[in-house]
């Protein structure tokens, strides 16, 4: 230590910087550690970092609407820049966003930077989720992980909502209502949930800033938690990488930390943030000018929530008539809570699906090597059946604009979204399936015969072949490197029994992979060649 | 069961890892075809010429001046495009200065990657992985730590202190239930739910105008939105009119009597003029949308559809209840007024809905 001193000062002041942070924090250690430490390159790794950055766009644009913002809902009368809605009643939380909108210099493009970025981030946590699912790295040691990240979904959609309802402006504020409606539908408390939530009837003066609480501190505050453990077990489990020549469990291939990952993740960040900037500067979103305050009286035709609430809009929207039920004195909302439940439901099974997976391959090992989607078919195809069933949800909440811009009766359009509910996840899973199965099957065929040439040769007795290159033996190691899984027969305990558990896991072993496509192995490929060979070797015998 | 031909147990395939871990399902098959290693270098172009390499250089030089003129130029724009009582000058701010701020980030943005892509180097390289359970060792200290804090403290031996110690612990939170009680108001809200401010003589007013509507004002086909008279007074609202209108707004429409295929419908209206409630049984929003040629009331929310001709019961869409009617006359002076508050609670249900 004493020698670090003197080197440092020949080394001028980055040196000596460098050596400071060192004898205080340690830096140089950290270096070491991180500083070469290797991060895999795909796209796909891509999407979690834009829902990361996306994030960060998220806390420097609302803090800039919270220096402005006001979350109250004491009335005042409107005397800002904007004509139409001078003289207007309106709230101070409203009057404070149109303030934002039309008398702070950049307000308007931070207010739509947000709402952007807002948007930008549940989808990019949406499909990073889907890329983790469809590649497996679900799997050991990252079922943990996963949860975490699910959460990170759940919250996503909560500061998402929350937010929205800020403006109290007429969407957002018969949005409320909706969520009113559907707490009051709970059976024993409904009636007490929404007089706490609203403090008293609905709309109260408490609601924005109650929401406002949980929307600038509680929400980011829990999201910054969970990124930060989503993180540390990104670093303790090292990233994943797809499978591929000289890519195994046991190492870890692509770009060191310092200075490749940094410039590129680092450029990246900018990028995002560029994207969204130039989005919310060019395009509006939320004109809650146009919309006026809350009032609960009117409402605008063929309005929509924002695109990640649309599932639970739909979910409502396809409830059957008729659900609601009372029992002596007392209401069952089933026309709400079924779809409650079902929301709830797909939201477990996503948040399971890990566990369930490993109970039923009772594979203990740790994967690092991201499946290709089509080398796991079933679990694609119900990833597939999955998002078949949120899409339809989705497309639910526009049922109206459906009807009105095809010109469809609206009755036909929700009667057919909700058989579609049910039967299209069904022809998902099994198209799927089949997809993979046959992108296995001419995988296995091109590792077997090459590639088609495009090359057709005639032989002298009439017959036509076309030429087949060889792989090169990293095209191929791509093709063949994946896990053959093979269903099993249940079989008993050591007491001898067959437990229900072990008839259930042979079952879905089955359901996995009684279909199913084996890598080429060394041996078929050996015989594949000697064929080949032979082939061409009576080819050229018989062009001479 | 040929096809188990040529399946090794999984610890061959454990690859330097020091526990063998059950592969369940999978087969490890010893006839895999052989990983070749990583793919050969392919060299770049800015690795084999210097005028290529000058090249991008230059490129990421000309990006990183791009974000400087793109930061600059939106600071010129905050104050070259000022807002005004315009709101085409809104725009132009918003518009100028975000496309700078935009450029300040895309040249950063473009840049480094450019540099990463061009000038660092490309090639993949291999590190490690270590398992993520600890070495042996390891986990036989981190036992050993949690036994010793165990005998040390006591935790498993003294029985009485530790039950305590859950018992506190579940207590201790309770506080909070009673601590959160005064976000709502001492109002039963199973009460307030069941009463609007209709009350026998009050009139049936324009909204949001205020101004009471007489049955002559109304002809066949005609829809008002309506509020109870005295819910905006000119000037000074009551703190709760919001409150207020979200229970009592209803639709007044003019049917032909005739059309009207409910009698309790006719009786409670007058001379073919019936006002139900706007609060959709559903989830509570405004039944705004009236289509004339069918007489149906529909939610533009989750499209619950309720027929005017037969007392609005249900006939589509997620909803259960028909709209609750309002009865109505007239007074003295010919204006419409309600004939005392609805019958029942209004807007979505609750437990508590049909209990008296």
């Amino acid at each position: 230590m004493s020698n670090a001193t003197n080197t440092a000062k020949k080394g001028g002041f980055l040196a000596g910087t460098a050596n400071y942070l060192d004898e205080r924090v340690g830096v140089a250690g950290i270096l070491k550690e991180f500083g070469r430490k290797i991060f895999p390159d795909h796209w796909s790794f891509m999407l979690g970092e834009v829902a990361l950055y996306s994030f960060l766009v998220l806390l420097l644009s609302g803090t800039f609407l919270t220096f402005f913002f006001q979350p109250a809902m004491t009335d005042v009368i409107y005397d800002g820049v904007y004509g139409p809605l001078k003289g207007a009643e309106m709230s101070i939380a409203y009057k404070s966003a149109l303030d934002i909108s039309f008398e702070v210099r950049g307000g308007l493009l931070m207010r739509e930077l947000h709402h952007w970025a807002a948007l930008l981030f549940v989808a990019a946590a949406g499909l990073h989720m889907m890329r983790v699912f469809f590649t497996g790295a679900f799997r050991k040691p990252r079922e943990i992980n996963w949860v975490v990240g699910f959460a990170l979904f759940v919250l996503s959609m909560a500061g998402g909502f929350t937010g929205y309802s800020l403006p109290d402006d007429l969407l957002s504020g018969n949005g409320l209502r909706i969520i009113d409606g559907m707490i009051k539908g709970l059976p024993v408390v409904g009636a007490y949930v929404s007089s706490m939530l609203f403090g008293g009837e609905f709309p109260g003066h408490q609601i924005v800033a109650r929401l406002y609480g949980l929307h600038i501190l509680l929400i980011p505050a829990f999201i910054l938690i969970f990124i930060v453990i989503h993180l540390f077990m990104v670093v303790i489990h090292k990233h994943t990488h797809y499978s591929g020549p000289g890519r195994r469990d046991d190492n870890v291939v692509g770009y060191p930390l310092m200075p490749v990952y940094v410039a590129k993740a680092g450029g990246f960040f900018f990028l995002v943030f560029g994207v969204l900037m130039l989005v919310a500067a060019t395009v509006t979103i939320n004109p809650i000018w146009l919309y006026g305050g809350y009032d609960p009286s009117p409402v605008s035709a063929g309005t929509q929530p924002d695109w990640y609430i649309g599932w639970a809009d739909g979910a409502l929207r396809l409830a059957p008539s008729h659900l609601e039920v009372t029992t002596g004195n007392y209401t069952w909302s089933w026309n709400i809570l079924l779809p409650m439940i079902v929301l709830i439901l797909l939201l477990v099974l996503v948040a399971a699906y890990p566990f369930f997976e490993a109970w039923v391959t009772g594979d203990k090992r740790e994967h690092h090597v991201l499946d290709r989607p089509r080398n796991a078919p079933t679990r694609t195809a119900i990833g597939a059946a999955g998002m078949t069933f949120y899409a339809v949800l989705w497309a639910g909440a526009s049922t109206d604009l459906i009807a009105t811009h095809f010109l469809l009766s609206l009755n036909n359009v929700l009667t057919a979204m909700q058989i579609s509910l049910i039967v299209l996840p069904i022809i998902a899973f099994f198209v799927t399936k089949r997809v993979c199965l046959s992108l296995q099957l001419k995988d296995r065929e091109t590792v077997l015969h090459g590639r088609e040439t495009g090359r057709i040769v005639r032989l002298p007795h009439g017959e036509y072949l076309e030429i087949h290159a060889p792989l090169d033996e990293h095209e191929m190691y791509k093709l063949v490197d994946f896990i053959d899984h093979r269903p099993d027969v249940a079989r008993p305990n050591s007491q001898g029994k067959i437990t229900v558990s072990a008839r259930a896991r042979a079952a879905w072993s089955r359901f996995f992979f009684e279909d199913r496509v084996t890598p080429v192995t060394a041996t078929e490929l050996a015989a594949a060649h000697h064929e080949h060979e032979a082939l061409e070797g009576s080819e050229t015998k018989a062009l001479h | 069961m040929s096809d188990k031909k040529g399946l090794v147990p999984a610890s061959h395939d454990s690859e330097g890892f020091e526990h063998d871990y059950s592969a369940g399902l999978a087969a490890i098959s010893a006839d895999k075809i052989a990983d070749p290693g990583l793919e050969p270098h392919r060299v770049r172009m800015t690795d084999k010429s210097v005028k290529h390499e000058k090249r991008a250089a230059r490129q990421v030089f000309y990006w990183f001046m791009a974000s400087i003129v793109g930061s600059v130029f939106s600071i010129v724009a905050y104050f070259a495009f000022p807002i005004s009582e315009d709101l085409g000058t809104v725009h132009n701010n918003t518009f100028f200065m975000g496309l700078g701020i935009a450029l300040g980030m895309f040249g950063i943005g473009f840049g480094a990657v450019h540099w990463a892509k061009t000038l660092m180097p490309d090639a993949e390289v291999a590190e490690p992985r270590h398992q993520t359970r600890g070495a042996e060792d390891v986990r036989a200290r981190a036992v050993e730590i949690v036994n010793l804090a165990n005998s040390e403290s006591g935790f498993s031996r003294r029985k009485l202190i530790r039950r305590s110690l859950y018992g506190a612990l579940a207590m201790f939170p309770l506080p909070a239930l009673v601590l959160f009680k005064d976000m709502t108001t001492d109002a039963d809200p199973q009460e307030t739910l069941r009463h609007t401010m209709w009350t026998a003589g009050t009139r049936l007013a324009l909204d949001p105008t205020g101004t009471p509507i007489k049955a002559a004002d109304l002809t066949i086909g005609s829809v008002f939105h309506v509020i109870p008279e005295g819910l905006m007074p000119e000037g000074a609202h009551k703190d709760d009119y919001l409150e207020q209108k979200a229970k009592a707004a209803v639709l007044l429409v003019r049917v032909d009597p005739t059309e009207i295929n409910s009698q309790k419908e006719l009786d409670w209206g007058y001379d073919g003029i019936v006002a139900y409630s706007k609060i959709c049984t559903h989830v509570g929003c405004p039944v705004a949308l009236y289509e004339q040629h069918t007489h149906h009331l529909l939610c533009p929310c989750h499209q619950s559809t309720f027929d005017l001709a037969n007392d609005c019961a249900v006939i589509f869409g997620p909803a259960t209840r028909a709209l609750p009617q309002l009865q109505i006359t007239v007074d003295a002076e010919g204006y419409l007024v309600a004939k005392g508050d609805f019958s029942e609670p209004v807007g979505p249900s609750f437990w508590e809905r049909t209990a008296k």
